[in-house]
Order: structure tokens, then C-alpha cells, then sequence
């Protein structure tokens, strides 16, 4: 008693970073992880509370508590397998996690001082004990004797969800066949969020990982096209996930979209990040050369957006927002790297049309001007036109980033699967399990744009589903 | 595992060539009008590329592609036996084909390898094919034994005039158009100024024209809108939607400015690899 009352809480321990003016020109990563020392100082500030609330928060369940313990005792080991045993990519949650709505929201300590930082610790353990045998990892078992020659599942897109689904599974010895329309797994993991963010070296440790559980990763297969949910079902398949995401890009249905120069976040990201355009000529992908950028939108998307522009040589990158700041959906630390490195922020600005020189490639755009009215159903406060103020701003690059569409090519080839109202895969929210028995979905394609570990958590749930049927 | 070249030949020696793939489960699944994403090596790009033949019992399909930059001269460099890193599809809205009387096959260029299969759907469901196919000159001409085999009625047009009509497909394809009275349909793939003219004449008749969109792709599985044009006034994905649209509603003007965006970096690539390709020899 009188021994807590004595602590004095420390300040929660600064990560360390890669300079922002340097930074601002490569691909490397920002945020630079903890030394042991550091690591070891902020897990000392973990309470070790009797109802650990940061848990709650997880969406993937993880025992916070234990493996801050366990980190605390030096046991790293012990930390890394108490997190490996609810989520199969702690190096990417460590890094992409908005831990400030989840875990680190809950933390008690944040209630007075600020949350343990988490995520940091997550990412610490992840990086610093490289799985040795994935297979004990996974199943908390010391082998994988439960191999089953006679049960198999497929995942359709190789995204988070359909990671862990594989990971989960393959851990149980049930033989997992992921399909991937793309040449590389990953999923937005490798064409979505960007190097300097979490490196592609990460992702594919963790991809390593699962192979050596035994998951076969088959890139190129479209579902769908190169083969069909009735294909699999034939081929005698006793369960399937589809985690595809969320896919189609939105654009405006503003005059001028189609200028050359507009480009949606996902096409940008996508030249970049798996095309590699940041090693071109390199590398044969190109990416459009500009020097003045619009960034329409404001979650993580368009922050990733706008500081892969910059680092691709723009001289100047603006995020162009209808609302205000405090409305701005991307992870407080990414809003605030982002103008670190320079990246201005317009809040209170719609678009409303494009204008494009006589080759038709972009010179301006046109916003109008918003205040902020009363909150709409999203509970943030509604923009309102501001009559007759409009504003040009120059730029040669807009990067439209405000959300996608389910993307239509598995959804048409499967009529039987049932969608609702916007389109996404109706799924059961305690099994994912779809309108076909067997037939399970989860991540984006089913909830819309969402978190990494929102996908995960939906995968872990189909996934203890799937193996309490087969098993 | 790659995809490999299982035979290779040079049709235009230099300018155009065709391989067979070795790719079963894409040829299983192919129907004319389909393309697939070809990617040549580690650093390559993603290049869509149309599917202008396939052999279901082999497992093969076949692509014809014209060399015009760094992705396809890298292609072509490889040979018989050699692989492909990544070949993904079949994909696109296959070529919407029924029985409806007599229809027109426009090729151009390159674009008469893809019409072919085309052709070749109309044929087997039983329609009326007419094949117009055009070449600068009678050397670039493709395809037309393989179209002749099957296609009784075959027309070709030369700019030169050293084969066929001297003159455009389109000089062709209104003379058609005026003495037949029921064409159902006209189909034209080629350069886009080609199925822009094609459209142009077909308007005034008021025929069903169906033309094949060469849009810049990065994934062709509708994840980036790159490939987007505007059709009928709406904005439609190239890759999901079509490839082919009504080329009545298509903006052309739109499509032949997107396809200059990356005219810079693309001249960049090339002129490197001509470096690199001297350096070798
Ligand atoms: C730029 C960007 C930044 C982000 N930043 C963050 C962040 O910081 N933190 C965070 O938590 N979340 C972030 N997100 C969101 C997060 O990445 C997604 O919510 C998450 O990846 C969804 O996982 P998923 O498995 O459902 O789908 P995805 O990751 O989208 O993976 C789906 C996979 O399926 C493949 N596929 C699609 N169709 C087919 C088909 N027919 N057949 C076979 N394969 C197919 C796709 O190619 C893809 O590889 C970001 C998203 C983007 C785009
Ligand atoms: C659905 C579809 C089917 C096609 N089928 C064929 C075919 O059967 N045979 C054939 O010869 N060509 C076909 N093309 C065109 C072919 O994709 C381009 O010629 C090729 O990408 C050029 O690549 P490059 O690196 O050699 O040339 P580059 O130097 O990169 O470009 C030369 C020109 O090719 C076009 N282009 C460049 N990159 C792309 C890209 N990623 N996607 C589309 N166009 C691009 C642009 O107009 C550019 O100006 C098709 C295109 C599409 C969209
Ligand atoms: S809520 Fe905070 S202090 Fe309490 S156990 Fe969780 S991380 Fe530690
Ligand atoms: S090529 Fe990406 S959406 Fe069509």
C-alpha cells in the first residue's frame, strides 16, 4: 500500500525516431523501435492491474498484462508467446495498431498519466525474438502431431484476416491453401501502407513464419477468375475463408477526375509500394512526377498518401480535408509525422471540380470553403458550405483517398453469397460464417475499411469456428 | 514457379511476337476477350496483355504483343523454354457473344491477334463473321491464315495498298456497312484511333459497336482505377467492367490523354534497357 502510494509514475518513454527532415526523403522506416533499456523502463510502468481493461481493448484478446510481465522479468520469450498466442503478426500490429483507441485507450494509467505505450512494447518483443520454431509459436504446443492429411481449408486473398485464419489453422495441422490474386501476399500490408511505415522485410518475416507451419501461398489466383468458390468447394475444400477486403476505390463525381494527374491513394500506393516506383528506374513501375500535391481525405490512407509524395521528391503536399482537425480519422502519431515532415494541412475544404491544361493533365482545384456544423451520424461534427467561398489551389497531382467499395469480381461470381445493403458479405458476427454453410468471410470485404487487427480479430474468430467443426 | 514459354514465335521479327504459355488453370478458364497480367521478372511491371488463344487440353494460352516499351522488349528477349515470373487471369468481362446474324471483326495492328478469338467466339455460336483486318503494310499483317481457316469472309486493308484495299479498315467497313442491310454488331480492336474511327463510322448506321479499351493497368482487379474511362458519361474500370464498352459512349479524347501519363518515365526505362541490352552483346 504505502509502497504504491510512494511510486512516482514516470513518463511514458519516448520512441525513437529517424529525423524528420531526413526522413522526409527516403524510404526508411520512421519510427525506430525501443532498445532493451528503453523496452525495460516502460514495461516497469504497467500496473499489473488486477482487472487489466487495456485487454478489453485488443480486439485480438491479447494478455497485455502477462506479456508486460513476462517482458518485466526479461523472460522475452515467455513475453512473445503469451502475444503469439491470440495474434500471428505482432511485428505489424506493433507498428499499424491504433493503440490509442484500443489497448492504450483502456490502460488505466491513462486515466491520470499516459498509457503504457503497448504497442511499442509489442513491436519490441515481436522484433527482438524472430520466431525460432513458428510451430510452437502458433500452437503453444512443442509439435505439430496433429497434422491432418485429411482436412483442408482455403483463403481467398492474402490480407491480415486470411493470415490469421492460415496461421490459426496450420497451427491445429489442418493444411491451409491461401489464394492470392496479386504476385505477392500481403495484402494492404505490402500494397497499401508504405515502407517507411512498416517494412516490407517485417511483413515477410512473419509471412515466413506461417509458411513454416505448412501454409501454401498460391499468388496469381484470382477467386473468382483463375478459380471459383465452386471450384474449391469440388475440389473438396471442407471449409473456406475469403478475406478480400475491401477493394473497388472511390473516387468524388467531381468535374475534372479523370485528368491525368488524378490519381486514387490506392493506384499511387499501389505503384509504390508493390511496383517499388520509389527504385525506379530501377524497378519498372513508374510513379507520376509532380511537384505541387492534393491529398483528398484524411485517414491513415491519405497520410500515407501525402508522405509517400513527399519523399518522392514533391515540393509541396497538402491534405485537403472537408472537417476540422479534431475530425481528421487517421491515427493521432501519423497526422503528426506527417507535418513534421512538412506536410501542410487544409481542414475545411471540399473539393469541387478539377481543371486541366488543353493535354488534359491537372492544374488546379477548386474547393469550397466549411465551417463545422452540428455532429452528423458519425458523431462528428458535419461540414456546411460556406456560400459563394471558393478557393483555387494550383497543384499537378491530386491523390483522391476517401474510401472504397467492395470490389465486385469474387461477389459477382458468386451470386449465392448474400450481401448487405452496402454491398459487403453478410456474415455471421460470432462464426463469419456466410450464407453458405462452410463459407466464411471476414476483414474489410465484410465490415468495409476497417484496422488491421479488426481483420485479424474477425480471422481468429472464423478461424476457432472452422477448427471446432474439423476437429 | 514461374510460367513457361512453351513455344515462341516471331511474327513481325523485332515488333511482334506470340508465345504460348504454359498455364493450365488460366486456360481452363478463358474466354475470348480475356486478359491477363503478365509480369516478365522481379523488378518488372504488371503489363495487361489480351488472351488471343487458348488450348483448354494443353493447358497453354497464347498472347501477341507488340513491342513498345521496356515490359515488352523485355518479353521478347525471352525464348522457348525461358518463364514468365507472374501470369494472372483469365480477367476482364469476357466478350459478350450470342447468336445475332452477321457481325463485323475490325483488327488492327496488333489487335487482330485478340479479334481473332473473338472472331472465332461469333463463329462457333453460329454467326455470320465478316473480318476486316489492317496493317501499315502487307509484312505487318497477322493472323490472316489462322482467321481464313475458320472465317470464309475475310477483308484487308492496307495503307500502302500492298495487299487488299489501299486505304483504311474503315474505307472497308463503310462500304460493308452500306450495302448490308442487318449487321447486328461490329466489333473493332486496335490502336485507339482505329476504334475511334470505327465508332465514327458505325454512328450514323446506328449499329451496336463494341470496342476493347487498352487503358493503363497496375493490377486489373479493380483495386487501383487506374485503367478508368468515361463511359456514357460515367466513370467505368476498365479492367472489372470491360474491357469492352459500347464505343458510342466511349470518351476517346480522355483515354488517348491518360495514356500518355507516364510517357516520361516509361522513354526513361527504354532508352536504359537499349543501354543495358548493347552492353550484353
Ligand atoms: C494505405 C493504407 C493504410 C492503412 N493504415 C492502417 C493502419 O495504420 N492501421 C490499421 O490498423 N489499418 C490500416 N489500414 C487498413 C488495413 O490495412 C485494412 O483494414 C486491413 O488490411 C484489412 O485486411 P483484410 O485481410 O480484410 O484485407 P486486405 O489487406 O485488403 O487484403 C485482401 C487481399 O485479398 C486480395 N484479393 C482481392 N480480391 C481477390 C480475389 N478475388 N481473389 C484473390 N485475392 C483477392 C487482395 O489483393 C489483397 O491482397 C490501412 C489501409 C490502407 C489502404
Ligand atoms: C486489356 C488490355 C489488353 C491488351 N492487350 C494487348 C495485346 O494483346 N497485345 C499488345 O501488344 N498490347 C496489348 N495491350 C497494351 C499493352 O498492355 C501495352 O502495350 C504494354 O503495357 C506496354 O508496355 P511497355 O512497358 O512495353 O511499354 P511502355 O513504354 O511502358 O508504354 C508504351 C505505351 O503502352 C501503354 N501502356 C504502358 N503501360 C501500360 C499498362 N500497364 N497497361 C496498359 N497500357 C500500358 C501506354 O499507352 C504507353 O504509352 C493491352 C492493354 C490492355 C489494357
Ligand atoms: S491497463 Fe495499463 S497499467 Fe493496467 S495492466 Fe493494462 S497496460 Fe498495465
Ligand atoms: S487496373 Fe486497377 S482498377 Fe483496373
Amino acid at each position: 500500500m504505502s509502497d504504491k502510494k510512494k511510486k512516482v509514475v514516470r513518463p511514458r518513454t519516448p520512441m525513437p525516431h529517424q529525423d524528420a527532415m531526413k526522413r522526409g526523403t527516403n524510404f526508411s522506416e520512421v519510427a525506430l523501435g525501443y532498445s532493451r533499456e528503453q523496452a525495460l523502463v516502460e514495461a516497469e510502468r504497467c500496473l499489473q492491474c488486477k482487472k487489466p481493461l487495456c485487454q478489453d481493448g485488443c480486439p485480438v484478446n491479447i494478455d497485455i498484462k502477462g506479456f508486460i510481465a513476462a517482458l518485466v522479468d526479461e523472460d522475452l520469450k515467455g513475453a512473445y508467446d503469451v502475444i503469439r498466442k491470440t495474434n500471428s503478426l505482432p511485428a505489424v500490429c506493433g507498428r499499424v495498431c491504433p493503440q490509442e483507441t484500443q489497448c492504450e485507450g483502456k490502460c488505466i494509467l491513462g486515466k491520470k498519466h499516459e498509457p503504457v505505450a503497448i504497442g511499442r512494447l509489442e513491436r519490441y518483443v515481436a522484433d527482438t525474438y524472430a520466431a525460432e520454431s513458428a510451430c510452437e509459436e502458433v500452437t503453444d504446443l512443442s509439435t505439430c502431431a496433429l497434422e491432418r492429411d485429411d482436412l483442408k481449408v482455403a483463403c481467398i486473398g492474402a490480407g491480415p484476416a486470411s493470415l490469421t485464419v492460415a496461421g490459426y489453422l496450420a497451427g491445429r495441422g489442418i493444411k491451409v491453401d491461401v489464394f492470392e490474386a496479386l504476385h505477392e501476399p500481403g495484402g494492404v500490408l505490402v500494397y497499401g501502407i508504405p515502407e517507411f511505415r512498416l517494412p516490407k522485410s517485417i511483413v515477410a518475416r512473419e509471412l515466413g513464419g506461417l509458411e513454416e507451419l505448412g501454409v501454401s501461398f498460391h499468388t496469381n489466383w484470382v477467386g473468382g477468375k483463375t478459380i471459383t468458390i465452386q471450384d474449391m468447394l469440388e475440389q473438396g475444400y471442407n471449409a473456406i475463408f475469403i478475406g478480400v477486403g475491401a477493394g473497388l476505390p472511390r473516387f468524388l463525381k467531381i468535374p475534372g477526375e479523370n485528368l491525368v494527374g488524378v490519381f486514387s491513394a490506392n493506384e499511387y500506393l499501389t505503384r509504390v509500394n508493390l511496383g517499388r516506383a520509389y527504385e525506379f528506374p530501377n524497378y519498372d513501375t513508374p510513379a507520376y512526377n509532380a511537384r505541387r500535391v492534393a491529398v483528398i481525405g484524411a485517414g491513415n490512407v491519405a497520410m500515407d498518401a501525402a508522405r509517400t509524395a513527399l519523399r518522392m521528391g514533391a515540393d509541396e503536399v497538402s491534405i485537403v480535408y472537408r472537417r476540422s482537425e479534431d475530425e481528421m480519422p487517421a491515427r493521432r502519431e501519423e497526422i503528426e509525422h506527417a507535418v513534421e515532415e512538412g506536410v501542410r494541412i487544409r481542414c475545411l475544404c471540399g473539393p469541387l471540380s478539377f481543371h486541366g491544361d488543353d493535354k488534359g493533365c491537372l492544374k488546379a482545384m477548386t474547393v469550397q470553403k466549411m465551417e463545422l456544423g452540428e455532429p452528423d451520424e458519425s458523431g462528428r461534427c458535419s461540414p456546411v458550405c460556406l456560400d459563394g467561398e471558393t478557393e483555387q489551389i494550383p497543384c499537378d497531382m491530386a491523390i483522391i483517398a476517401v474510401g472504397t467499395r467492395p470490389n465486385p469480381i469474387l461477389l459477382e461470381a458468386t451470386p449465392e453469397l448474400g450481401l448487405n445493403k452496402w454491398g459487403y458479405i453478410e456474415a455471421d458476427p460470432e462464426t463469419g460464417e456466410t450464407s453458405m454453410p462452410n463459407v466464411f468471410a471476414g476483414g474489410d470485404i465484410v465490415t468495409g475499411a476497417a484496422t488491421v487487427i479488426s481483420a485479424m480479430g474477425a480471422g481468429r474468430r472464423a478461424a476457432k469456428e472452422i477448427a471446432d467443426r474439423l476437429l | 514457379m514461374g510460367y513457361t514459354i512453351v513455344k515462341k514465335e516471331e511474327l513481325i521479327p523485332g515488333q511482334t511476337s506470340m508465345v504460348v504459355i504454359d498455364a493450365p488453370q488460366i486456360a481452363k478458364k478463358a474466354k475470348p476477350g480475356n486478359f491477363v497480367m503478365i509480369r516478365t521478372s522481379e523488378k518488372g511491371e504488371r503489363v495487361p496483355l489480351t488472351i488471343a488463344d487458348c488450348d483448354k487440353d494443353a493447358g497453354t494460352i497464347t498472347i501477341v504483343f507488340l513491342v513498345v516499351g521496356k515490359s515488352t522488349a523485355e518479353m521478347n528477349a525471352l525464348n522457348e523454354g525461358d518463364e514468365f515470373m507472374d501470369v494472372c487471369g483469365p480477367l476482364g468481362k469476357p466478350t459478350h457473344i450470342e447468336k445475332s446474324g452477321t457481325v463485323i471483326c475490325v483488327g488492327g495492328g496488333t489487335g487482330i491477334a485478340a479479334m481473332h478469338h473473338i472472331a472465332k467466339g461469333h463463329v462457333e455460336a453460329g454467326n455470320r463473321v465478316i473480318a476486316i483486318v489492317g496493317a501499315r503494310s502487307k509484312d505487318l499483317l497477322l493472323f490472316c491464315t489462322e482467321l481464313s481457316s475458320f472465317c470464309p469472309e475475310l477483308r484487308i486493308a492496307t495503307d500502302d495498298g500492298s495487299e487488299g484495299h489501299k486505304g483504311f479498315v474503315t474505307e472497308v467497313l463503310l462500304d460493308i456497312l452500306e450495302t448490308e442491310d442487318d449487321v447486328a454488331e461490329v466489333v473493332a480492336i486496335g490502336p485507339v484511333p482505329m476504334m475511334e474511327a470505327v465508332s465514327n463510322v458505325t454512328r450514323p448506321f446506328e449499329v451496336k459497336t463494341t470496342v476493347s479499351l487498352n487503358s493503363i493497368m497496375v493490377d486489373g482487379i479493380g483495386m487501383c482505377g487506374a485503367c478508368r474511362c468515361t463511359v456514357g458519361g460515367e466513370t467505368l474500370f476498365a479492367c472489372v467492367d470491360g474491357p469492352e464498352f459500347d464505343g458510342h459512349k466511349v470518351d476517346f479524347a480522355e483515354l488517348k490523354a491518360r495514356l500518355w501519363q507516364f510517357k516520361e518515365q516509361e522513354e526513361e526505362s527504354m532508352e536504359r534497357f537499349s543501354k543495358e541490352c548493347r552492353c550484353d552483346v
